[in-house]
């Protein structure tokens, strides 16, 4: 027996050596990405001047960006952009959720995927298809609705906070509807049950049980929502900066723009934004833990109990039919009928006429849509394989190696969670504009601050499959006399895939579509498609734009796609 | 107190004509009675007792509490089930953990029909919970609970409002084997100290056993027989019933001939056993003889009577603490028996079984 053991211990001892390499190049790469940004974005926020040879301690960035004439408005114009977002983006979020998984409303399951679609829209298309539909001058609907009932001014103005906050809030629904189904589904419906044996009837049972037991839920989604709209730039830019309705976000991207740019106030600004996203974001970690309580354990499989609306099940199937077609369908249509048109104009018989392939023909040959669309998609799956890989880990040392500070590999994961994109953008700059590496202006810097960003969800999906697989699993292949590379590659690897995949398609995604830190970080030749988009936009070439966004949807859907045969499931996740 | 009348309920199955989950079923349960509806699971017994409570709507037929018509497919009555005189205690608890213990018990007095004063709320409550012996812990939220007394918890909710019936779902499933056997005989001392009809719902037959008054075994969503526990654990109607409660032992056969109108001589492939016969059999019907293993005696030596008596050898015993679990090999069949632990045997010794008639059943064997 003992000289049996002798060659194990050997071979155990080898494997363990890069084991304990791993962890320390782990941090250390964690700390560069995740942390080195956020210092120099501290320390270039107190700096007179950028990329100076000596530090200058000054206040004068805080002063410009907090004492300012328009700090108020700016101040008022995210808080109400923020509230009225989360509000709006809740209210419809969980009225699908509950019409759909918990009334007799007839045809609901058809709804529960059309309801998640608006993922795949852009943020930068949904605010341009948005202007094509509300805007005073041109907009359908308005133009429409000013025909049908012969009225003299246009009843909307997508150019507006109530417009910016409609527009927005439209895109948080997906995002809302999954936590409230979730929230739904998770909860016991024996404890509406209980209440009603106990002579409640339904409105007592849905104020004094359901409504109190969902509280904590809602009172996190909302939050959520709260802190990814005062960090999203989407609407902002496309909206917000037209209509002269500056949020924090713009108010960084303006001092970024202006001539010469103030690198130090939108430093200061961007220290703000971040503080409060990280304030944010403990809040909701603590509110979910906290909800925790709020949990009974039964581990039935609940059959949810459906509500009898009677009549007023029509009601419900009318307010989806209408959500569908307005707020789900229309947006697409609108842009896949513009790109046909040579310029935009209202839908008459006239337009109809004018209707061609022109744009797509444009785009053919016009050279900055294709760097734009490799760039794109480069980055995508680059930020998807190389966030993975690392992730997968990170995931494996915290929750398999059992070594000892590994929490601080959990803890440096999850910060980039608290940066805001645009903030991710500003500190890059300044730490790249420092640093004598020659990599700002390129992809490189792109897929840096991609990684970072996504290293979180990465490790949600990471350490969710890595959690799945129980121990004993890997230590029966050992058992069965497997070494460790075999175990890894014959029984881990495998058990891990849908999980990995999953993440890897979701990172591809919200990559290709990233749009608030490439919009500083991205220029030239570094040009990413979310970044043409908007550039052209704003050139007035919207045709030409809606045929890219065209495109732009083409490909996201086929990445799905392709992901959906592969693995036989969608694995949304939010 | 609850009367059942052609009960169905069918479940929507997409787009195949439905399950029916509860088929023509009828039952009368008197007052201050226990009743226990018992059976596997998929069999319809929460379906049923979740039609009398209120929370499904059945298909057909008609339901009285208290003498009070709740359901009835032909008139179209169906009183909502916070209308109903009823108390439930649910498998799950559904003890709500956003109030506190008191909250909970004061739930159904807060929300009722007629108001309640505060000082009656706080006196019913104590009295509920002083009942299930959770005195003091009123101001506990009600997570913080065990699994007991949340259990108990949710019995002082159910019964705070006074109803008519308690209906209980498998109230015990979550337990742990100890706690289900002490809440066992808290739960059944409860009931009789309150005299109030009770209709429990198990998969549990020890529970449904050792608790009720009528015991209903249902499958597939009838009701197969109906009883006193004793009847139903003694004198299997159907092989169902013989095998779902307790362990069974089978011999198949032919009956001979019919003694009287209750005994019958059926011969078997290892020999004749004299054996309750069920109503309706004849001479050359097909049966199965079920004998309970406790039933079987052992005999290490010829006995002088040989009246239902079988050769055989030790096939394997296996010590189980309060009884020695031992097998038999007849000529055809193994008979599986209980002994008292002191018997000394070995694999291989002959042996000879004695039947008693009394405790072996006849039944008709293409069931």
């Amino acid at each position: 027996m003992a000289t049996a053991a002798i060659p194990r211990t050997g071979k155990v001892s080898m494997a363990l050596d890069p084991a304990l390499l791993i962890p320390v190049f782990g941090a250390g790469l964690l700390v560069y990405l995740a942390v080195l940004p956020l210092l120099m974005l501290f320390v270039g926020s107190f700096q007179a001047e950028v990329a100076p040879r000596e530090f200058v301690y000054t206040l004068k960035n805080y002063h410009a960006a907090y004492a300012s004439e328009y700090t108020y408005s700016t101040f008022l114009n995210s808080l109400i952009f923020g509230s009225g977002s989360a509000a709006l983006g809740f209210i419809l979020g969980t009225m699908l959720a509950w019409l759909t998984e918990r009334t007799n409303t007839p045809l609901r399951g058809i709804f529960v995927p059309i309801a998640v679609v608006p993922l795949i829209l852009p943020g930068v298309l949904e605010s341009i298809a948005w202007i094509f539909l509300l805007s005073p001058k041109f907009g359908y609907l308005n133009v429409w609705l000013m025909y049908l009932f012969g009225l003299q001014s246009p009843p909307f103005n997508v150019f507006s906070l109530p417009g910016m906050i409609w527009v927005h809030s439209v895109g948080q629904v997906p995002l809302a509807f999954l936590l409230m189904v979730a929230a739904f589904k998770s909860m016991d419906p024996s404890l509406e049950e209980s209440a009603m044996m106990s002579g409640a009837n339904t409105w007592q049972t849905f104020r004094r049980v359901t409504l109190r037991l969902l509280m904590p839920t809602a009172g996190s989604v909302l939050l959520i929502l709260f802190v990814r709209t005062l960090e999203s730039f989407e609407t902002p830019a496309l909206i917000g900066i037209p209509a002269r309705i500056y949020v924090y976000t713009s108010e960084i991207y303006l001092a970024f723009n202006e001539y010469p740019p103030d690198y130090g106030r939108g430093g200061a600004l961007a220290v703000g934004l971040l503080l409060l996203s990280a304030v944010g974001v403990w809040l909701y970690t603590r509110a979910t833990k906290e909800g925790k309580k709020f949990q009974t354990v039964t581990g039935k499989a609940f059959r949810p109990r459906q509500f009898d609306l009677g009549p007023w099940r029509w009601a419900g199937f009318g307010f989806l039919t209408a959500y569908f077609l307005f707020v789900v369908l229309l947006p697409f249509l609108v842009l896949f009928w513009a790109s046909f048109l040579p310029f935009f104009a209202a839908p008459s018989w006239d337009a109809v006429s004018k209707l061609s392939l022109d744009n797509y023909r444009y785009l053919s040959g016009f050279r900055p849509f294709w760097d734009a669309m490799q760039n794109s998609i480069i980055l995508a799956t680059l930020t998807a394989t190389v966030a993975m890989a690392l992730t997968s880990l990170v995931a494996w040392i915290v929750y398999k190696s059992r070594l000892p500070g590994s929490w601080i590999l959990d803890f440096l994961a999850f910060v980039p969670i608290t940066i805001p994109g645009i903030v991710m953008g500003m500190s890059l700059i300044l730490l790249y504009v420092a640093f004598p590496i020659p990599i700002y202006g390129t992809i490189w810097v792109l897929l840096i601050a991609y990684v970072t960003r996504f290293i979180p969800y990465g490790m949600r999906a990471a350490s969710g499959s890595i959690l799945q697989i129980h121990s004993e699993l890997e230590e029966a292949a050992s058992a069965s006399g497997a070494s460790w590379w075999e175990t890894f590659k014959r029984v881990t690897l495998p058990l891990l895939r849908p999980g990995l995949a999953a993440g890897w398609i979701y990172i591809c995604i919200v990559s290709f579509r990233e749009f608030s830190t490439s919009v500083l970080l991205a220029t030239g030749e570094s040009r990413v498609l979310s970044i043409l988009l908007f550039t052209m936009f704003e050139q007035g070439q919207v045709t030409v734009v809606a045929a890219i966004g065209v495109l732009m949807i083409a490909t996201l859907l086929s990445i799905v796609a392709v992901f959906y045969k592969l693995t036989g499931k969608i694995g949304l996740q939010t | 107190m609850i009367e059942i009348k052609s009960l169905i309920k069918i479940f929507e199955d997409g787009d195949n004509a439905g399950v029916k989950a509860v088929n023509d079923i009828s039952f009368n349960v008197e007052e201050g009675r226990f009743y226990t509806l018992l059976g596997p699971s998929g069999c319809g017994k929460t379906t049923t007792l979740r039609c009398i409570a209120g929370l499904e709507k059945a298909n057909g037929g008609e339901i009285l509490v208290a003498g009070q018509k709740v359901f009835s497919a032909v008139d179209g009555t169906f009183v909502p089930a916070y209308r109903r005189p009823i108390g439930m205690v649910f498998q799950s608890y559904a003890i709500w953990p956003h109030l506190t213990v008191f909250e909970n018990v004061a739930f159904p007095l807060r929300v009722g029909k007629q108001k309640v004063s505060s000082a009656d709320v706080t006196k019913k409550v104590t009295t509920a919970l002083e009942q299930v012996e959770l005195g003091g812990y009123e101001e506990r939220m009600a997570t913080q609970l065990s699994g007991g007394q949340q259990q108990r918890l949710a019995l002082a909710r159910a019964l705070v409002r006074e109803p008519k019936v308690l209906l209980l779902d498998e109230p015990l499933s979550n337990l742990d084997a100890k706690l289900r056997e002490r809440m066992r005989f808290e739960l059944r001392e409860l009931q009789r100290r309150l005299r109030i009809t009770t209709l429990y719902v198990t998969h549990d037959q020890i529970e449904a056993l050792s608790m009720s008054n009528i015991i209903a075994v249902m499958n597939s969503g009838v009701i197969v027989q109906e009883g006193a526990p004793r009847e139903i654990y003694l004198q299997p109607k159907s092989k169902f019933v013989a095998n779902f409660i307790g362990s069974t032992n089978q011999l198949s056969g032919e009956i001979q001939k019919l003694e009287s109108d209750e005994t019958a001589l059926v011969r078997t492939d290892d020999g004749e056993i004299r054996c309750h016969a069920l109503e309706g059999l004849k001479a050359g019907s097909k049966v199965v003889v079920v004998v309970r293993p406790e039933s079987v005696n052992l005999h290490l030596k010829k006995p002088s009577e040989d009246a239902n008596l079988l050769e055989g050898k030790i096939g394997a015993a296996m010590f189980l603490g309060e009884y020695l679990d031992c097998t038999v090999e007849l000529g055809k069949n193994i008979l599986q028996t209980h002994q008292r632990y002191t018997l000394q045997v070995r694999r291989g010794d002959p042996v000879w079984i004695e039947l008693p008639a009394g405790e072996c059943m006849a039944l008709p064997a293409d069931q």
